[in-house]
């Protein structure tokens, strides 16, 4: 997998799924559509000042509450590069695999990244660069059977490849 | 082993498995609701055409019901069409109730089982011994195109309960004062198995609200042992195959943690999240504009049974209004039948259909700027029910009751029989 790189936006802890994506609009399944409502009640902000490309740095328990896949999807769509929290709620955290979202799991991470840092990703050997300090910090890789749903791009194209193309 | 690993090991052949260990499990029950469209959209890209085993799959519709937009009315006509489609029998219309409360009804929540759904609250099926657990709609998607998934095995935390409930407080001011010892994240990733004598005299529904709330500090699985009680219950309501799964004695937990609830205060977990918990005490007088009793976690029968005890020949305060949900039809025809909505009508509920109504602020009761609401449902995250600037208490129905009364947060103790 490539490194990702990108400008970080920093987030505290226990960002709940109804505040990364309302609940009003869950009657919307379109990806693209889903994207224009990122944060949208809460942090009305990110909508204006976010890019695609940008990584998203977390406290405690990202993504907690409902198991809406919209809160993965329009942060998915949105282009965000990945999101790195010191803890995930596990719901989010394969939400986030099977769409193929970077994930990364770090604890301490919000100690060493503010916002505005330039930060970049290894996935596979488990490192984090921040540009800015030139300190590197480490993480444990995804296990190997969910790395490998990752590098297909997500859950879909895995199974796509394992039960459709693979049969003569 | 504990139960979670005992399931696991069974449901992915294997003698034994560990926590932290990745397996493949086959599943027995694949419940959506609305989300069910996400799911059939991503099983369509797969490229399969059959899902693996229409009896398995569960599709109930209560988020939306009946639909409150042409969106969700396209949506349902659309899923209606592929149950037909692909020959899924088990589908449950807006006419039905809540999922969580209907896969207990019609026999699906059940001993031994691997039950996937793609709610969060689908952590409620532990209440019968279920290694139930929620995700998102593409996880769902590969169930239907495969029959399994994968799953961490996770480590168990035991949670022994003991003291007899004082009059006024119930399952949720217990699970509630647990979720706000331990925290949102207390049991992220973890099983957890409800022990103790406190657990053994409650009755199924309050059960299920220690199983469905569990999810509300991160559990992944929340078992109640069975027992006679469970079996009572399941044995007439299926017609599927289970089988009890107890730990073993000597299985290993990461943690036990034990409580007395004999001097429990009823619990109120404040704005914005779930673990913020206060005993009544702190909280009471807080004016209501909205009290809510309903949802998953808490619009069963005894749920109304309480709170018609406490609005018996009085009246909601006139600064208030109160919406009573509950959980599924067959609950409320019975609640029709002891004369409870009779009661709440008259003392001025407005009663919904059976469904999540407001509880995810999607549908029926959004509040508006600057409202306070009390509810028995089971979030309180920001803008959650409507409006970012309304603020929502969790509190037991009894709780709800007592407060819609008074037009405050009200201690229900006083109401019935308590300090």
């Amino acid at each position: 997998m490539e490194k990702i790189r990108g400008r970080v936006w920093k987030f505290g802890d226990k960002i709940d799924t109804d505040v990364i994506y309302p609940g009003r609009y869950l009657k919307i399944t379109d990806p693209e559509e889903t994207a224009k409502h990122c944060f949208e009640t809460v942090y009305p902000w990110f909508m204006e000042k976010a890019k695609p490309g940008d990584i998203i740095v977390a406290g405690k328990f990202f993504g907690c509450g409902s198991s809406r896949e919209q809160a993965a999807t329009c942060l998915k769509y949105f282009g965000i590069g990945a999101i790195v929290a010191e803890s995930f709620a596990r719901i989010y955290y394969r939400n986030a695999i099977n769409l193929g979202l970077p994930i990364v799991v770090c604890p301490g991470i919000t100690r060493h990244v503010e916002e505005g840092d330039i930060i970049e990703i290894d996935m596979e050997k488990g490192v984090i660069k921040n540009e800015r300090t030139g300190e590197e910090i480490t993480f444990t890789p995804l296990p190997d059977f969910v790395l490998d749903i990752f590098r297909k791009g997500g859950l879909i194209p895995y199974l796509r490849e394992k039960l459709v193309d693979k049969t003569p | 082993m504990t139960i979670a690993e005992k399931i696991l090991a069974k449901a992915s052949g294997k003698k034994e498995v560990n926590p932290g260990e990745i397996v493949i499990a086959k599943v027995d029950v694949a419940m959506s609701h609305e989300n069910g469209r996400m799911v059939k959209k991503a099983f369509e890209k797969i490229g399969i055409k059959k899902v693996w085993d229409p009896e398995k799959i569960v599709i109930i519709f209560d988020h939306r019901i009946p639909a409150e937009s042409e969106k969700t009315a396209n949506l349902h006509k659309e899923m209606r069409e592929f149950v037909r489609e692909q020959g899924i029998v088990n589908f449950f219309d807006i006419n039905t109730g809540i999922c969580h409360q209907v896969l207990a009804e019609k026999g699906f929540s059940r001993p031994g089982i691997v039950l996937i759904g793609t709610d969060s609250h689908t952590t409620t099926a532990g209440a019968f011994g279920a290694f139930s657990t929620g995700v998102g709609a593409t996880d769902m998607a590969g169930v239907w195109a495969t029959g399994e998934i994968w799953l961490r095995v996770p480590s168990t935390i035991k949670i022994v309960i003991n003291g007899k409930l004082p009059p006024g407080v119930s399952a949720k001011d217990v699970i509630l004062y647990i979720i706000g010892q331990k925290g949102i994240d207390g049991a992220d990733y973890r099983s957890v198995e409800f022990h103790g004598e406190t657990v053994r005299e409650m009755s199924i529904a309050s059960r299920m609200v220690l199983s469905n709330l569990s999810m509300e500090m991160g559990a992944k699985v929340a078992f109640v042992p069975p027992d006679e009680k469970t079996l009572e219950y399941v044995k007439a309501r299926t017609r599927y195959p289970y089988e009890v799964v107890l730990p073993d004695e000597d299985a290993e937990y990461e943690d036990v943690w034990e409580f007395d609830v004999s001097n429990l205060s009823p619990q109120i977990a404040c704005p914005h999240t779930v673990d913020n918990v206060k005993p009544i005490e702190e909280v009471e007088g807080i004016e209501v504009h909205q009290a809510v009793i309903g949802s998953c976690t808490n619009g069963r029968l005894e749920d109304l049974r309480v709170a018609a005890e406490i609005l018996k020949g009085r009246k909601v305060h006139k600064n208030t209004r109160l919406l009573v949900i509950p959980a599924s039809w067959e609950i409320y025809k019975q609640a029709m039948k002891e004369g409870i909505l009779e009661v709440l009508i008259d003392a001025g509920a407005v009663i919904l259909n059976p469904g999540c109504g407001p509880c995810v602020g999607a549908h029926e009761g959004i509040l508006g700027k600057g409202e306070v609401a009390i509810s028995s449902t089971n979030r309180n995250f920001r803008g959650r029910m409507g409006s970012p600037e309304s603020l929502i208490y969790l509190g037991s129905p009894a709780t709800v009751a007592a407060s819609a009364v008074e037009g405050k947060i009200t201690d229900p103790r006083k109401y019935l029989g308590g300090k």
